[in-house]
């Protein structure tokens, strides 16, 4: 058992990565204008506001060999000061609702808000109680809305690769 | 064997109190308007108590029992009853942000709290490291205050409530077709565990069992789902250990289970499938191939990534004898799952309380005495490989039987109590049913337990070893925030 029979193996195998999703159906003229801005790569920075730890899941997923989310010039990083996107999942808790507002004003502009899975665009299962918000939109202006619960790798990746392509 | 709940009055809850002072096991304690309500571990037994409080208030269980104390915490922010006796006097879940206070009992407007006051620790040069509520990576938000001497953790403190998303609130009066769905979505990454918690404490209160092959397919996608997630949490260890190879490589075997999972039941995490009743659908007719194709590249592949991290000295030098709990507080907070098999506590609520189908399936309960990372490591990958087994038996012995059950139209106040194995540990479930909807539920995660155990890990060790340790819990802030 060793680490060159792993290394060896990769020549009889084929990759596991999937091809490039398809864009064509999602709005290409939105996608034109932040390809200007950013050019072929973007940064982005996750935060949790209220998830069940789903989406979570499906955005690490992003990250494996089949993924591979960085072939795309998109990257996961640790801070929102690097970072040109957010990627906000959950009703927006109102426990968690000043840390989201500070994280995105720590965000440089330009900088875009995506929405990710049922609850981040209109509080889902949580909307309307007392520890809610209902949606990301109402405490911070959303670009994007991924839909799902929790949407899918593939799902996540077609609307990420919409801020950089047509 | 789950005990109907039985009302007490103070002194009974206090005899309660006595035996889990004497070396008892709390299973779970939460209130509800006007009540509290305790559930106790036995030998093979789970017994129910509840305690009316006209008053408001109710004899600590935390001022003897320290495992109490958060779940009381909760119960005095959400329902307004006060257990009297408590040290702890702090609020948990409510940040004072809600614009509401005891959302869920005797309500009024509130306000904004002041700071919260950690707890203090004095000395010559301590100082303190305040992390979170947003994390570095892309996990669920809390506040850890460390307190440091140089490099060593003199004190860790968690803070959490962060995605309180108002669970119970949601739970009571919905119908049970959405009660199940909120269930599911306790903690996404349990949500098979929670769908059968859920179910099986409806069915309870129902009087109702669900039929021979919904209780197969149940169990077959709780396997599949603590195989997925004991493959994704032995590479993230590794990974906060820099060996991110078995990182990437368990992150494949990971994506195969998931997308076997869809194949078979059309959802990669297997949300919305259980119902008080059944199964809301069959296994797809080429799903039992998927799985089986997925098992064996899992079982040939994972046997070769356990040696490579038995034989690499750079992961063992980090994991062993790292974030010891010992098996006297693992005994005394119940914790289950990894942490308590961990450290010698063998139970598993598949074995301790069982049902059906795991009376009619061979499996073990590994154990360690470590108490250690690399102990969390090792249960973690023996379960892999009793899951491996378990999918094997269940894809073989699916029972030809309907998958559902009607539920009687007429139920008036009946309640019910579950208690199911997740990958975490064991997940209770109480649920009160009236007309097809719930008046009440708790669902209590097994983090409950192995949160506080945490705090004990990390004390004395470097800071740098927090991330690790840490991810060896991998405990669940939305399970316990609700």
């Amino acid at each position: 058992m060793s680490v060159p029979r792993f290394l060896a193996e990769g020549i009889f195998q084929p990759a596991l990565t999937e091809p490039a999703p398809d864009l064509s159906e999602l709005g290409p003229a939105f996608a034109a204008a932040t390809q200007k801005r950013l050019g072929r790569s973007l940064s982005i920075r996750q935060v949790d506001a209220g998830s069940c730890n789903g989406c979570e899941l499906e955005i690490h997923a992003l990250s494996n060999a089949y993924y591979d989310l960085e072939r795309f010039g998109l990257r996961f990083v640790a801070s929102p000061r690097h970072a040109d996107v957010l990627l906000v999942t959950g009703p927006v808790t109102l426990n968690m609702k000043e840390a989201l507002e500070r994280t995105y004003h720590a965000t440089p502009g330009p900088k875009w808000v995506i929405a990710a899975g049922a609850c981040a665009i209109d509080g889902g299962l949580f909307a309307g109680g007392y520890a809610c918000a209902s949606g990301i939109e109402t405490v911070l202006p959303v670009d994007l809305r991924i839909p799902g619960c929790p949407p899918t790798p593939t799902a996540l990746l077609r609307g990420l690769l919409t801020l950089l392509r047509q | 064997m789950i005990g109907p709940s039985v009302k007490v009055d103070p002194e009974g809850w206090r005899s309660a109190i006595r035996t889990l002072a004497e070396g008892g096991t709390l299973t779970a304690l939460w209130g509800e308007p006007g009540q509290v309500r305790m559930a106790t571990l036995g030998e093979s037994h789970i017994d129910i108590v509840a305690l009316s409080c006209p008053a408001g208030v109710f004899p600590s269980v935390g001022a003897h029992h320290a495992p109490a104390i958060r779940p009381e915490r909760a119960i005095a922010d959400l329902y307004g009853l006060t257990p009297y006796g408590a040290q702890d006097k702090r609020p948990w879940l409510d940040h004072g942000r809600w614009g509401v206070r005891r959302p869920l009992g005797p309500s009024e407007p509130g306000e904004a709290h002041g700071p919260y006051a950690f707890l203090p620790a004095e000395g010559e040069g301590l100082h303190q490291i305040p992390v979170g509520p947003v994390h570095a990576g892309i996990i669920e938000p809390g506040h850890f205050r460390f307190t440091v001497s140089g490099e060593t953790v003199v004190r860790l403190e968690e803070r959490l409530g962060y995605v309180h998303r108002g669970l119970e609130g949601r739970m009571a009066g919905a119908d049970l077709a959405r009660a199940a769905q909120l269930a599911g979505r306790v903690s996404g990454d349990s949500t098979v565990a929670y769908q059968l918690a859920f179910a099986r404490a409806a069915e309870a209160a129902l009087g109702l069992e669900a039929p021979p092959r919904a209780a197969w397919l149940r169990a077959l996608m709780a396997e599949l789902e603590r195989l997925a997630n004991h493959l994704g949490d032995i590479g993230a260890i590794c990974n906060d250990a820099a060996f991110n190879l078995m990182h990437a490589h368990c992150a494949v075997l990971r994506e195969q289970v998931l997308r076997a999972a869809e194949r078979a039941f059309g959802h990669r995490l297997l949300m919305d499938q259980i119902v008080a009743g059944g199964v809301v659908r069959d296994i797809h007719e080429d799903g039992r191939d998927a799985i089986r194709a997925a098992v064996g590249a899992v079982a040939t592949r994972f046997e070769r990534l356990v040696a490579l991290y038995d034989d690499t000295a750079s992961l063992q030098d980090r994991t062993v004898g790292a974030g010891i709990v010992s098996a006297s507080l693992v005994r005394e907070f119940g914790a289950g799952g990894f942490v308590g098999r961990a450290a010698e506590r063998a139970f598993d609520a598949r074995k301790a309380v069982p049902y059906p189908p795991y009376d009619q399936l061979a499996f073990e309960v590994p154990t360690r005495s470590e108490g250690d990372v690399n102990a969390r490591v090792w249960v973690r990958i023996e379960e892999v490989r009793q899951s491996l087994g378990l999918i094997s038996q269940l894809l073989a012995g699916l029972p030809a039987t309907p998958i559902r059950i009607r539920l009687p139209d007429e139920a008036d106040d009946v309640a019910g109590a579950a208690l199911v194995e997740g990958f975490r540990g064991d997940v209770f479930a109480w649920v009160g049913v009236t007309e097809g909807r719930v008046d009440h539920a708790h669902l209590r995660d097994p983090s409950w337990f192995q949160w506080p155990l945490l705090e004990a890990a990390i004390e004395g060790a470097i800071v740098a070893d927090f991330p690790l340790c840490n991810k060896s819990f991998n405990c669940s802030y939305a399970g316990v925030d609700l």
